[in-house]
């Protein structure tokens, strides 16, 4: 089968059901890996910050799923665009599979900032503009889920909230550059910059390893929420009695 | 311009032009909002019942209700423009005027840019008009008058273009109010910040520019994209 028949592919629901499910193992057991390392390795191996002592160790589970809120966003826009632009039932299906995971990660990450910034700054809350738009993100999310529950009609659903979704996507850019845009309390970006980071390895190592196991802990959610959502979605058609009992 | 459009309509050909077709829907809409004067007056009489909220639960004291005072007139100045987005497409979806708007070949696009303008003009402006006064009973001084009609103005613009979005898409939804605000109230947020920003700077007496630039920006990017995103809803919620 050659790359563009496998794409085409993806289109089916049947197949998607079934390629999922084959792949949520291998994303879920790598991504317990990565976060076993990334636990392990930013709470006993990384070496206290000169600073804030052990208290900066929040960042390995706070940087990431802020990281993730952002991911996840992103893709269920792109996957909303691609459902409303091609009318692709399986990518509405995907976009709204993505929805509570990325309102998930927002909420721990601002959680997570939140304790973090009561031991840095002093304060639960701030309302500096990294802050104040990650709190939008989260409206954002709980909006799209709002709209697609308060209509009846699925197709309807699927499309209103994909306009939304791709509405709220300017959002995306001005989160990660509030930073750079305001002199805020946030803290600069160390980790992206193309120089050297400036972030000794010992500490980068289980961050980054976090990153990646959240990264595809996301994706192997999203695999088990989409095969949900099929079956919610397809439960009349021939296909599922198949799948069901094998 | 009218002319011409007027002549076409006389002959029964159709519009050509999609300005001269946004332009006879921007007279409709007025003529139409002004047969119905309570949905012009309620929101303004809604503000200024919210602008007296404020100093009956947080104090007399016109110092400590000047500092407040930019917050009060921009979230009253919010909450008033949901409630008037109520008004924007009720009526032609309950009679099938919207339908056959999308039905007609016009670009829909400038068709919900039309109806913003109205919308505007019907809720942004008189809003303006009513700040300054409200901020009076804040204790805002008078030489701030001003600053606060041009960021009010200014700013109500993208309210009214993000708020044409929010309502086009919670068009189908019954008892849409409170999804409605869940919808439109953080994209409105960047308005709010530095609608306030610039009363604040108005009330000081410094210059209140830099954030009425921003106020403009974000006019103009509401001007460019909301009316595609509005078109876009409506198509979705009447198919």
């Amino acid at each position: 089968m050659t790359f563009k028949q496998w794409f085409h592919r993806l289109g089916s629901p049947p197949y998607v059901y079934a390629f999922a499910e084959r792949l949520t193992p291998w994303f879920g057991w790598s991504a317990a890996l990565l976060i076993a390392y990334g636990v392990f390795g930013g709470l006993v191996l990384a070496p206290p910050d000169y600073q804030q002592g052990d208290d900066f160790r929040i960042i390995y589970v706070h940087a990431p799923t802020a990281w993730m809120s952002l991911m996840v966003y992103s893709t269920m826009a792109v996957a909303a665009a691609i459902g409303l632009i091609w009318r692709i039932k399986i990518a509405h299906a995907a976009a709204a599979s993505c929805a509570p995971i990325g309102a998930s990660f927002t909420l721990v990450a601002l959680v997570t900032g939140s304790l973090w910034g009561q031991r840095m700054w002093g304060t639960y809350w701030e309302w500096d503009p990294r802050l104040t738009s990650e709190l939008i993100l989260l409206f954002l999310y709980l909006g799209y889920m709002g709209l697609r529950s308060a209509m009846d009609d699925l197709q309807r659903a699927d499309r209103a909230s994909a306009v939304l979704a791709v509405v709220g996507i300017v959002n995306v850019p001005i989160i990660h550059y509030s930073v750079t845009w305001w002199n805020s309390l946030h803290q600069a970006p160390s980790v992206m910059q193309l120089a050297r980071p400036t972030i000794p390895p010992s500490m980068l190592m289980p961050l980054l390893s976090m990153l990646l196991g959240f990264t595809l802990l996301f994706a192997a959610l999203l695999l088990v929420r989409l095969r949900a959502e099929i079956l919610v979605r397809e439960r009349s058609a021939s296909w599922i009695r198949e799948a069901l009992n094998p | 311009m009218s002319d011409t459009a007027t002549s076409a309509s006389e002959q029964g050909h159709a519009l050509s032009s999609p300005f001269a077709a946004a332009q006879l829907m921007v007279a409709r809409d007025i003529q139409l909002a002004l047969r119905k004067r309570g949905q012009i007056v309620q929101p303004l009489v809604f503000f200024a019942i919210v602008t007296t909220l404020f100093p009956l639960g947080i104090s007399p004291e016109l110092s400590r209700l000047r500092d407040v005072a930019p917050g009060v007139l921009w979230v009253a100045a919010l909450l008033s423009s949901l409630l008037a987005l109520e008004f924007l497409f009720r009526d032609d979806a309950h009679d099938g005027t919207l339908e056959q708007h999308v039905l007609s070949g016009q670009s829909l696009t400038w068709l919900m840019l039309a109806k913003t303008v109205a919308h505007w003009l019907l809720t942004g402006l008189p809003l303006s008009v009513m700040a300054p006064l409200a901020g009076l009973s804040l204790g805002v001084p008078a030489a701030a008058t001003g600053g606060i009609v041009i960021s009010v103005a200014l700013g109500s613009i993208a309210l009214s273009l993000i708020g044409a979005i929010g309502a086009a898409l919670t068009l189908t939804v019954k008892r849409s109010g409170a999804l409605l605000s869940l919808l439109t109230l953080p994209l409105s947020m960047p308005v709010l910040i530095f609608g306030a920003r610039a009363t604040e700077l108005a009330i000081k007496g410094s210059s209140y520019a830099p954030p009425l630039y921003l106020l403009g920006a974000m006019a103009v990017l509401g001007v460019t994209l909301a009316p595609l995103a509005a078109a876009a809803a409506v198509r979705i919620s009447l198919e």
